[in-house]
């Protein structure tokens, strides 16, 4: 556990259960966000960092199977919980955390991304697929107006989403056997 | 040494060739998070480096006090203005902005100090440590009064005036019509923050790993500032997160260099958003006084344009900015008559510089608002007027220059016009303006539609030595292209490996991390260049092998190698021959290096006058908006467009282009503007500073020109930028249709239309 005696900040040591795996954090200040903590303490970068405030879903994550925005997170506060992070997704069949990082695998989500045209610069795209995972998780078959709003707290700047939307219209219709 | 992991992208799958839509050799990595952006470098036993910026937009320093800063334990180092130990100042066009301040400051934001400390909390704490001593001094604000105000900076407050005079100037049309435009401060908002790495070499020398637009054109500056030979330091391409123009100039490059050199370690600097907001250039204000005139049948006499470009502290790339404010001003029409008065001025506002469309945008409302007025008032129909003035080959442009290549100006508007009209708004609030928020009263809900039409040069203009270097080797079937292209989201790491495939007929392309020690300059990542001119760089290095393949197999055969043709798909063709390129190189290793340049052109002569570009690229929109006419709030409904392209090289990548930057359009039409308040930035966030979501975006139809353009390899023009010069406009024109409110100023606000 972290304590402040004065100024002085005392390193802090927890574990955190990341993609199935459990993680020891040693280091890290009190008050650090599971992004930071993620990102610069355990070596998972594929949660990004645009805005740091809640607003552009480039650090989104689920911590026990709700999205959340991982800049928004007490990292210490999410010991204990299930984080997935963009590295942990794991195709269908497969665990969490057995999938990606081994190569060229990827999730529906994942390969509709890239055949679609849904990635330019890439930085936004971590958070727009895990989002798309949870969305379709939740609504198997969303209307085109109820992705739009899903994905409203992912920004994006490279698209114009035209081509992110496509890519979740491809994977809709893959998973529901309907034409794209 | 340290060393950061940048390994070599592959190429996909065969079968990418010219023409094809390949997926991003980089898309897979992206997907997965691997992908490593500039933000995501790590060394062993690097420190965190940040910035202090001065809170004042004008204000002398009487002191600078670091000494608390390095009381602090885990803090390795400050530096400051005396410590630059090269030039003191940096500049894309001229040299004229401090690496940091030393003894006044000019815009909010502007670099005092910057500190290097083992934890970025501990560097933070350390910002707030340093003493500042500031005597605050009248802000310059107001560009109208900039001229005929004191310098605030020693070059003067006029970065530079162009004049235009064209045909007659005392002839007079049947009709006139005038306006008052005005443009705010757009941000380009790419998502990936300004950073890298720099790692000192241990003799002196550094590498940096950095987000950039143009790594040996960054390397430069670097190297000046830091009084350095450029060989001593050594640029890569880190992971770029978008850029639009905002990662031209270097922002946080010197800073990370002087830091790590001073540390004799390795330091990582990435800004927060806030200081992103702060820490790049910006799309210029502007504001704009047109008059035109017309025969009484519509067609266009004369267009007088006065432009005011409000440059902010530092020069940045103003001069090119307003040159393009000037050369596109009076539209893609046939004016025979125009006088263009241009002028970007220094104030205490932040710098602005390069974005997207660069100086075009901000014209293009303005010349289409007033094709609408002039619409009106002769009764004529906005697409016929336009069609009726459109440019063509052929036809001369107000500098004199006369356009040689394709400019299908009519087929852009006939296409844009010819796409279906969306359905009536349904009856869920969700699909109506105020969205979510669920306020829109249906009944009195407004929809308009509007029209706009927009163009600019492509390349580097007036005279500049605009070039791009590839070397290609050919090796056991598979092509190696080096080539130092910033791929800022682009997809030109696409476009090689077609290119390469189609040249050479192989399958697999390996490319070479981008850097300034493998090869020369790319030159830079903007003004819808890099296709064109790398393109055309791997083109000819690839040409250049297949002709050593070619005579190899000339000899082999026993055969003269003009008896051998190459096919434009890589195959060497001849009696009784036809084989592929790469097929025929066998386990030969073949290697070629090119330099592509486009035509000379000219500088500007005093009236306006020369051959300053190579070619034009032309775009029409349509849009289609509904108002809550109550709340002032809008709904962009959908967007047609018809993009003048010469040839589709990809097709998803030019559509994922045509959707991107209409969004950015959009955005500036409805949301996008950064707020000044007496020369203070007020909205630096994502909370304040509103970028479209997927709630906010339009459907999007497009349609592409396809013409070849003669001069350019495969006949491919670039496509960044139009889809964003015309869009703003289309719908600021829908929105006037949709309240009947004369709109001349965007982004257009709820309390403008209510």
């Amino acid at each position: 556990m972290t304590r402040r005696h004065g100024t002085r900040v005392v390193d802090a040591v927890y574990e955190l259960t990341v993609n199935g795996q459990p993680r020891q954090v040693s280091g890290a200040h009190a008050g650090d966000s599971l992004l930071h903590v993620l990102r610069d303490r355990l070596g998972l970068p594929g949660a990004k960092n645009a805005c740091e405030q809640g607003e552009c879903g480039s650090c989104s994550v689920l911590v026990d199977g709700v999205l959340v925005c991982a800049c928004l997170e007490l990292a210490e506060a999410a010991a204990g919980c299930e984080i997935t992070t963009v590295e942990g997704l794991a195709p269908a069949g497969g665990e969490p955390g057995d999938a990606a990082l081994a190569g060229d695998v990827l999730t529906d989500v994942q390969q509709a991304m890239v055949e679609a045209g849904g990635v330019q610069c890439g930085f936004c795209t971590p958070g727009f697929v895990v989002a798309v995972h949870d969305l379709l998780d939740r609504v198997p078959e969303p209307t085109t107006l109820e992705v739009r709003e899903a994905l409203a707290g992912n920004l994006c700047r490279c698209t114009g989403y035209g081509r992110i939307l496509a890519a979740v219209d491809q994977v809709v219709a893959v998973r529901t056997g309907r034409p794209s | 040494m340290t060393r950061v992991e940048s390994p070599p992208v592959r190429g996909g799958p065969a079968g990418g060739r010219v023409g094809d839509s390949p997926v991003r050799p980089d898309g897979t990595p992206k997907v997965q998070g691997r992908f490593a952006f500039s933000s995501d470098l790590h060394a062993e036993g690097m420190l965190w480096g940040r910035t202090l910026r001065s809170p004042h937009p004008h204000a002398r320093i009487a002191a600078i006090d670091v000494g608390p800063a390095l009381a602090i334990g885990g803090v390795s180092c400050v530096v400051t203005a005396a410590d630059v130990p090269g030039a003191a100042t940096y500049g894309l066009i001229s040299a004229d902005q401090p690496v940091f301040a030393r003894d006044v400051v000019r815009y909010e934001g502007e670099p005092v100090a910057a500190v290097a400390a083992e934890h970025p909390d501990t560097a933070r704490r350390a910002l707030a440590a340093i003493t500042v001593t500031y005597e605050p001094l009248p802000a310059l604000t107001d560009p109208e009064a900039a001229p005929g105000a004191d310098p605030i900076h020693p070059d003067g407050n006029v970065i530079r005036r162009i004049e235009i005079v064209h045909g007659d100037p005392a002839v007079t049309g049947d009709v006139v019509v005038e306006g008052s435009y005005e443009v705010g401060m757009q941000d380009q908002a790419f998502l990936g923050p300004e950073s890298g790495l720099a790692v000192p070499d241990g003799e002196g020398g550094v590498d940096l790993w950095v987000a950039t637009q143009w790594l040996h054109e960054d390397r430069d500056q670097v190297a000046a500032c830091l009084g350095l030979a450029p060989e001593q330091v050594r640029l890569h391409l880190g992971g770029v997160g978008g850029a639009f123009g905002g990662r031209e100039d270097v922002s946080m490059q010197v800073h990370a260099c002087l830091l790590a050199l001073a540390a004799g370690r390795p330091v990582k600097m990435s800004y927060l958003r806030d200081e992103s907001f702060l820490g790049h250039v910006h799309r210029h204000p502007a504001r704009m006084r047109y008059r035109h005139h017309a025969t009484w049948e519509g067609d266009l006499v004369r267009v007088d344009a006065e432009v005011l470009l409000d440059g902010g502290a530092y020069a940045s790339s103003s001069a090119a900015v307003v040159a393009n404010a000037a050369r596109f001003a009076c539209g893609p029409y046939r004016v025979p008559h125009a006088t263009v008065d241009a002028v970007c001025v220094r104030t205490n506002n932040p710098p602005c510089g390069a974005m997207r469309g660069f100086g075009a945008v901000q014209v293009c409302f303005a010349y289409e608002s007033q094709m609408d007025r002039l619409a009106a008032r002769l009764g004529i129909d906005p697409v016929e007027l336009r069609l009726r003035n459109a440019l063509g080959p052929g036809d001369m442009l107000p500098t004199g220059q006369t356009i040689t290549g394709t400019a299908p100006v009519a087929e852009c508007i006939r296409a844009a016009a010819a796409h279906p009209l969306p359905p009536p708004p349904g009856d869920g609030l969700l699909e109506r303006p105020g969205g979510a928020g669920r306020t829109d009263d249906p009944g009195r809900t407004r929809r308009g539609v509007g029209f706009a039409v927009g163009y600019k040069n492509l390349l580097y203009s007036e005279g500049f030595d605009d070039t791009s270097e590839a070397r290609v080797r050919l090796e056991a079937g598979v092509a190696t292209v080096a080539c130092a292209v910033a791929e800022v989201g682009q997809g030109f790491v696409t476009i090689a490996t077609q290119v390469a495939r189609t040249m050479l007929a192989c399958d697999a392309v390996v490319l070479e991390p981008p850097d300034t020690v493998g090869v020369g300059s790319a030159g830079s990542s903007s003004a819808s260049r890099q296709t064109w001119m790398s393109g055309g760089a791997v083109q000819r290095a690839c040409g250049l092998v297949a002709d050593q393949v070619r005579s190899a197999l000339a000899r082999r055969l026993d055969v003269a190698p003009e008896s051998l043709s190459l096919t434009e798909d890589g195959r060497l063709v001849g009696p009784g021959v036809d084989v592929g390129v790469a097929e025929a190189a066998g386990d030969e290793v073949y290697e070629a290096s090119a330099v592509h340049r486009h035509r000379p052109t000219t500088p500007l002569d005093g009236t306006g006058q020369g051959t300053p570009d190579v070619s034009f690229v032309f775009a029409a929109h349509r849009a289609v908006v509904d108002v809550d006419p109550d709340l002032g709030l809008v709904r962009v409904v959908q967007i047609a467009t018809g993009q003048d392209v010469g040839r589709v090289l990809h097709p998803t990548q030019v559509m994922g282009q045509i959707e991107g930057g209409i969004a950015q359009g959009v955005g500036l039409a409805v949301m996008e503007e950064i707020v000044m308040d007496g020369g203070l930035v007020r909205n630096p966030s994502f909370t304040d500073y509103l970028v479209p979501t997927a709630a906010d975006t339009p459907d999007v139809l497009a349609t592409c020109i396809e013409q070849p353009e003669p001069d350019a390899p495969f006949g491919a023009k670039g496509v960044g930028e139009p889809p964003t010069i015309s869009s703003t406009a289309a719908v600021a024109a829908a929105i006037r249709a949709a309240t009947g409110v004369d709109v001349t100023r965007v982004p257009i606000r709820p309390w403008d239309l209510v």
